[in-house]
């Protein structure tokens, strides 16, 4: 495996986070930096997601890079029963780096092994998605100028949410404390609730989207509660709305805080929202071209800073 | 004499395996490939046992086991005990110990993980030996070695 590979959040260590996000700063006030002259970039999405792939590839265009690839495995000879392997083994051979989307859980650690080249996981099923991490981290770190010491609330669905569960292990270098707002049925699983008190990460549960709650938050994470995830449809009725954000519920909240979402949203946020100088989900997704520049040149090798520093 | 020590003494060349827990022990023929073998095999379940109440045992005549292969029945029978028999006399006595990784052998019980849909060898890693626990390498899943699938 090339060690420049990203499948997990939790393949890098809190130095090389930091480094990233100093990265995606540097992207955001420079976005087009032609650092990829001659370089082919493939975008192997096996499932389809147009944002991750039009952010992917956006990034790789404004660093100078060429992309090939397919959107729909459908048209792939993956459709003609190619195993994975031999799809990897082929498109190595052709590009300097793999991007790729697959519906299977560990798709992307299995890539890392048999490719040459390095490998970016932009989401493997349920499993991980580290660019969405990073998005995250850079949203925080921006709006708030720090990852140390915050108060963050995650709402809505806490036990399918893969976006909550990757930002909660990132965040044990930054001693957070958590809040977790949910429905029995969505709660936190065990497994990251062990996974705070290991790293003696503080978190409270609640059921309730109480205005205390609110009002102590610095980040204000809110996550879709999906019909589909509910076993009793009279059940997702009774609770499909008693996590939803309006605007009146931000009224005494902290004025640093911020209020992100993955994306899509439903109705977990009121349109009410969106003009607030609070609501940050839309710059959110925008930071994500800059988390992914960042991303992309580390896969590469490629140290920004470090030329730019040399240069001076 | 008993029947047990009769029957261990009665092997001229080989391997006894010991100790085995008796829910354990057809997942153990499994693992070690014993059916595939040409020699002669006694199993035996459900022996009293002072330390496990009920035990299994497996006795290959001809047949030594590479380590590793021997050491993969600690993900199920952590109790079990190896004799290396040559020549009517126990030569070799130890237990088996729990390697760091598994690989094959265990099949990942969640549906979506690559290793179910791709012709490929599974992986886990023992991320609790007291409990015996393993990870999936791929997708991540975590299951009780008591409760993994064995191929």
């Amino acid at each position: 495996m090339s060690n420049r590979s990203l499948v997990s959040i939790d393949d890098i260590s809190r130095d090389e986070l930091l480094d990233l996000l100093e990265h995606a700063r540097y992207f955001e006030e420079h976005p087009n930096h032609k650092v990829l002259d001659g370089k082919v970039v493939a975008t192997l999405f096996f499932e389809p997601s147009t944002r991750t792939r039009l952010s992917f590839e956006t990034a790789v265009n404004r660093l100078g890079g060429r992309v090939i690839g397919f959107s729909d495995p459908a048209a792939t000879s993956t459709s003609k029963g190619e195993t994975l392997k031999d799809t990897i083994k082929m498109v190595s051979n052709y590009v300097d780096l793999i991007i790729m989307r697959h519906y299977l859980e560990g798709a992307a650690r299995y890539a890392t092994e048999v490719s040459d080249t390095p490998v970016i996981n932009a989401g493997d099923g349920a499993n991980q998605h580290p660019s969405q991490t990073m998005l995250d981290l850079y949203s925080i770190y921006k709006t708030q100028g720090r990852l140390n010491d915050l108060n963050i609330t995650m709402v809505g669905d806490l036990k399918y949410g893969r976006t909550v569960h990757s930002l909660l292990m990132a965040m044990r270098y930054f001693n957070p404390t958590f809040h977790f707002v949910a429905c029995p049925e969505l709660a936190m699983p065990q497994e990251y609730k062990d996974f705070c008190d290991a790293n003696g990460i503080k978190y409270v549960e609640h059921t309730d989207f109480s205005p205390e709650v609110i009002n102590a938050a610095d980040i204000l994470y809110m996550t879709r509660v999906q019909r589909e995830r509910f076993q009793d449809l009279m059940e997702y009725e009774r609770v499909k709305n008693l996590y939803t954000l309006h605007n009146d519920m931000l009224v005494d909240s902290k004025p640093n805080l911020r209020v992100l979402h993955p994306l899509p949203r439903v109705n977990e946020i009121d349109r009410d929202v969106d003009d607030n100088p609070k609501a940050y989900y839309f710059e959110q997704a925008r930071n994500g071209l800059f988390a992914r520049q960042a991303i992309i040149c580390r896969a590469l090798g490629i140290d920004i800073l470090k030329q730019e520093s040399e240069k001076k | 004499m008993s029947k047990k020590e009769l029957a261990v003494a009665a092997l001229a060349d080989g391997t006894v395996i010991d100790h085995i827990p008796s829910s354990a022990l057809f997942k153990a023929v499994k693992i070690l490939g014993i059916e595939s073998l040409g020699t002669s095999v006694t199993i035996g379940n459900n022996l009293e046992s002072h330390r496990l109440g009920k035990k299994g045992i497996i006795k290959v005549a001809g047949t030594y086991f590479p380590e590793a292969t021997l050491n993969r029945i600690a993900l199920i029978a952590p109790t079990a005990n190896v004799n290396i028999i040559r020549d009517f006399e126990v030569k070799e006595k130890h237990h088996v110990t729990l390697p760091d990784t598994i690989t094959g052998i265990v099949r990942c019980s969640n549906p979506k993980c690559i290793t179910n849909n791709e012709p490929m060898d599974t992986r886990f890693e023992v991320i609790d030996r007291e409990d015996v626990t393993i990870r999936c390498h791929y997708c991540g899943r975590i299951v009780k070695a008591a409760d993994a699938i064995i191929d």
